[in-house]
């Protein structure tokens, strides 16, 4: 059962651009299991938020069926949220965005939520470049009915029960590369230091942005023998580069050696500078971000960071040619076309 | 005897599926209807894109009944593959008319009807180079030649071309030769053969000619309906189809862009998905399905329920279950929409009975919806989405404004002196006051959530909070029961023990039914339902009598049942007509099974 946190408001505490607190972008306790990977998520979306100065407000949380579904309760309480049915919170958010264009629309799904169940729906989003920010928490588990595998769980790895999954796993990033989603980023609940940026990143690119977090599930597959405990995660992952992100209006102070850091300007007007750890991952080319992937599955490591980013796509609207004026202001005047017009059409049916 | 008469006989046109016979058959019911004579088309096609039958049946019938008769008079027989039932359907005292480049067996050898045999191919041979054309205008020439049969005025049929043609007039040209064609052929060969006549009329001076799924789309148009989420099925696309037509034309900003957008959705669940998303949201979103679609929408129906979404969801039934026959027409997807999902869910039923009530009940769905902040599913058909019907013409009250329901603005907000619950009733009408993400920089935010939820919108396992709140849920249904349209009751004899009930595609043939009874003396009064929850009218109407007919168009009388459960009528006092093999309800088949009934109570003593 979820309950607001204490209202308690210390006068000092620090302040964004908006004026507001971090305690502003906070939502009620959570309820999951302590040390849970999701709520360091949560709380990386907090952050992330706060520090980028967004209206509250202006954001629409929306989500499927999971432990990792039950989240958005726990950030951004004074965001308009939707917890819908298991796998289908792509058409809710894609039926949301299609009425008001201007809200940012943060959406969280599970492994199970996305992978399995919502696979339909999830690669369609893809295709339409729906303009959102699309959060996997990915435990490789179904959470919330007792931790049975689920299909991003690798073959081999093992959880609570001691059973290695017989099955091929899906790699949702490669997938949604496939697919060309035009941001793709993969990160780990446990490194904020990357997965704070990589949100904010996400949020600035416009049209669809997958972020893939591994995220342990403590209670059941936290296990030695798990490819998605904390431990194994931390040992194995690699990123492919460090990145700054530089929000619109902010001014670029540092500046970068050329050759190893590649900069990407977002539609909104950010930057992205990335450092590369691998000079010959260029991220912004599909064939070699999928290439990217398949290398390190190979090996065994975990690829990590911005794994996939093109700013020139399309989003939905774009497609769709909607008018810029958010569709759900749209009053009579502009909807109706009147009775004369009616009258007139009648004549085609005499 | 050969049958004879003037504007009222049914002709039914067989043919190949892709060849071409639509939109001639269509030009044919078009001109009797624009002779002012009441006409009434359908289309009986397979589910296939080329070769298999296809049946196009007119009624022309002066009095105005435009149910399916039943039956047929004349036939003309363009398909091989039916020809020999099309012949033994015909009526006798019926006309055959076929190509007479095709010698009809030896065992055609019926003495009761007339043969009309026109050489279509070798006309359109000898008259049209391009062989494709040919094959396409042997349909046309055949409408020629029923011209003269039926003594048209010419002038109409050619006007009806010109104008179809109006922007390619090039195109025209070689159909008017066809039909001149055809008219002359008949007119030296069959100078006074056929007895039936098609006479001006002038019946029809405002009404019109339109398939309900235009005047749906038209509906949504006026409605005020942004955002639509559709897949593709059989009898509802054209709903979409129409809608994307429309909102081309009258929705562009100054820009050219859309003010509406429409996706085509990888399955119904997204359909749904999409259109719920967006009516969260403050736009007015609609999808349009049918059955199949209906099965798998069932989990999203129970969320909006229960999360209180207004949405517009317009069913245009088929024959089921499962695939059923996905051309065919039935009224079978009652009780699957009346309680769609799991757990205890209802939801607000539309019964439209022509293409004008499509285009006012799905315009009126949208302001319903918020209203109740709940689903609202127009109950179309086949019959009613895809065949052309005659109606009044659909008008818009122009100072008529959207009602949006009880959505609280940003001044409403800061206003409140008490504290703002998404479900909490303030008004004791079960209805609650909603807010639309991005309203106000603080105040008005909730989490939405099919899980159970407490007044606040917060997340509660409490036993006591769940009922009150499904409680509150049946008092909002209770209120449901003013909104939704009442039932059209017709008490012609007030002592009278009989009644009639019945909805949708069923009114006109039950009407012509209890007509053809009335005129044998016996009296039944009727109930046409428009809406669901049912208003005590219903209840009282079925009181009143004490025995009630429930005419539709499914095998298990799903509205019967609705019926029995929702208004606790005792089972024995509702007697089922039912018709459910894929074609349109006839008014004969209505009358023949009350009569029967009629004769059997009489015959056991029982009953008046
Ligand atoms: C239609 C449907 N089927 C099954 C369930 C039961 N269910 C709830 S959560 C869940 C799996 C969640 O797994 P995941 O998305 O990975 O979330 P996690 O709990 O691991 O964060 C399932 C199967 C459901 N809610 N709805
Ligand atoms: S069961 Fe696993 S996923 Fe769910 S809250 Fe507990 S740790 Fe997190
Ligand atoms: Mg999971």
């Amino acid at each position: 059962m979820s309950s607001p946190r204490p209202g308690f408001r210390h006068p000092d505490l620090p302040k964004n651009d908006l004026g507001y607190t971090r305690r502003d972008y906070e939502g009620a306790a959570s309820t999951l299991c302590a040390g849970c990977g999701h709520d360091s998520i949560s709380n990386a979306i907090i952050n992330a938020c706060y520090e980028l100065s967004l209206e509250p407000s202006g954001i629409a949380k929306m989500s499927g069926i999971g432990c990792s579904s039950k989240t958005p309760a726990y950030f951004l309480g004074k965001s308009h949220g939707f917890n819908s049915v298991h796998g289908r919170m792509p058409s809710i958010a894609t039926g949301a965005n299609m009425a008001n264009r201007d809200l940012t629309y943060i959406g969280v799904s599970g492994d199970g939520d996305t992978a399995s169940i919502g696979m339909g729906q999830f690669v369609h989003i893809v295709r339409r470049n729906l303009n959102m920010v699309y959060i996997v928490m990915n435990n490789g588990c179904y959470g919330l009915t007792k931790g049975q595998d689920s299909a991003t769980a690798d073959r081999g790895s093992a959880g609570k029960k001691g059973r290695p999954n017989p099955f091929e796993s899906i790699d949702l990033c490669e997938l949604a590369i496939a697919l060309g989603a035009g941001f793709v980023a993969r990160g780990f609940s446990g490194d904020k230091e990357q997965l704070v940026p990589l949100l904010k990143a996400a949020i600035g690119h416009r049209g669809f942005a997958l972020v893939d977090v591994i995220s342990p599930c403590v209670t059941f597959n936290n296990t030695a023998a798990s490819t998605k405990s904390y431990q194994w995660v931390r040992d194995h992952m690699e990123a492919t580069s460090f990145f700054d992100f530089i929000p619109p209006r902010k001014e670029i102070t540092t500046q970068y050696g050329k050759g190893t850091t590649q900069s990407v300007t977002l539609h909104d007007g950010g930057v992205i500078h990335l450092h590369k750890c691998d000079e010959s991952i260029d991220v912004t080319r599909r064939r070699c971000a999928i290439d990217a992937l398949e290398q390190h599955l190979e090996k065994g490591r975990l690829l990590t960071g911005i794994l996939h980013i093109n700013e020139s796509l399309n989003d939905t609207h774009d497609i769709l040619e909607t008018t810029e004026t958010r569709l759900n202001t749209l009053t009579e005047k502009d909807l109706c076309p009147g009775n004369q017009v009616l009258q007139d059409m009648m004549e085609n049916y005499r | 005897m050969k049958l004879q008469g003037v504007n009222d006989f049914v002709i039914r046109f067989a043919n190949v599926n892709g060849s071409g016979s639509a939109s001639a058959n269509a030009l044919f019911a078009k001109s009797v209807f624009r002779l002012g004579v009441p006409v009434s088309p359908k289309n009986i096609f397979p589910s296939n894109i080329q070769g298999l039958p296809t049946w196009y049946e007119v009624r022309i019938n002066e009095k105005g009944n435009l149910g399916r008769r039943g039956g047929y008079d004349v036939v003309v027989a363009m398909n091989g593959q039916t020809l020999k039932k099309d012949y033994e359907g015909l009526a006798p005292g019926g006309y055959f008319m076929y190509d007479s480049a095709r010698q009809l067996p030896a065992d055609f050898a019926r003495d009761d009807i007339t043969l009309i045999d026109i050489p279509l191919t070798q006309i359109c041979n000898r008259e049209f180079e391009d062989p494709k054309l040919s094959q396409l205008l042997k349909n046309i020439v055949y409408v020629g030649a029923l011209t003269h049969l039926f003594d048209m005025e010419f002038s109409v049929l050619t006007d009806s071309i010109l104008s179809q043609y109006k922007k390619k007039p090039k195109l025209g040209e070689p159909n008017i030769k066809a039909l001149e064609l055809g008219f002359e052929y008949a007119a030296t060969h069959f100078q006074d053969t056929c007895k039936l006549k098609v006479k001006r009329s002038n019946q029809l001076t405002r009404h019109i000619l339109m398939d309900g799924n235009t005047a749906t789309a038209l509906g949504a148009v006026y409605g005020g309906a942004t955002v639509a989420g559709w897949y593709p099925i059989t009898p509802s696309t054209s709903v979409i189809e129409a809608f994307d037509r429309f909102t081309g034309q009258y929705r562009r900003d100054e820009s050219g862009k859309k003010r509406v957008a429409i996706l085509q959705a990888e399955d119904e669940l997204t359909a749904l998905g999409i259109a719920l998303g967006a009516s969260w949201n403050g736009a007015r979103g609609f999808t349009a399905t049918s059955g199949p679609g209906i099965s798998l929408m069932n989990e999203f129906l129970g969320l909006a329920y229960f999360a209180e979404i207004p949405v517009v969801l317009i069913d245009v039934q088929r024959t089921g279950p499962s695939t059923g026959m996905p051309t065919r027409t039935q009224q079978s997807d009652i009780l699957l929409c009346a309680y769609a999902s799991h757990g205890d869910t209802k939801h607000v039923l539309l019964f439209p009975c022509d293409p004008r009530e499509c285009f006012e009940m799905t315009a009126d769905a949208f302001d319903l919806a918020e209203r109740l902040q709940t689903p609202v599913i127009i109950m179309s058909d086949l019959d009613l989405g895809m065949n052309d019907h005659i109606c009044l013409p659909l008008e818009w009250d122009d100072t008529r404004t959207y009602d949006r329901g009880k959505v609280l603005d940003g001044n409403q907000l800061e206003s409140l002196t008490e504290k703002w619950g998404r479900y909490l009733d303030k008004d004791g009408d079960g209805i609650c006051y909603r807010t639309i993400p991005g309203t106000h920089p603080r105040l008005g935010s909730y989490f939405t959530r099919g899980s159970s939820h407490d007044e606040y919108a917060a997340y509660t396992e409490d036993n006591d909070t769940y009922q009150r709140i499904m409680l509150r849920l049946d008092k909002k249904w209770q209120t449901a029961k003013s909104l939704v349209p009442k039932p059209d009751i017709q008490v012609s004899d007030t002592g009278t023990g009989y009644g009639a009930v019945f909805f949708g595609t069923s009114a006109q043939a039950s009407h012509e039914a209890l007509e053809t009874l009335e005129s044998k003396g016996i009296m039944i009064n009727t109930m046409r339902l428009r809406g669901f929850p049912f208003q005590d009218e219903v209840r009282e109407f079925i009181d009143r009598h004490k025995t009630l007919f429930v005419i539709e168009q499914n095998r298990d009388g799903q509205m019967r049942t609705l019926l029995i459960n929702e208004c606790r009528i005792r089972p024995d006092k509702l007697v089922s007509i039912t018709h459910f093999d894929g074609l349109p309800i006839t008014a004969g088949h209505i009358s023949d099974s009350i009569q029967q009934i009629l004769n059997a109570q009489t015959q056991q003593g029982g009953a008046q």
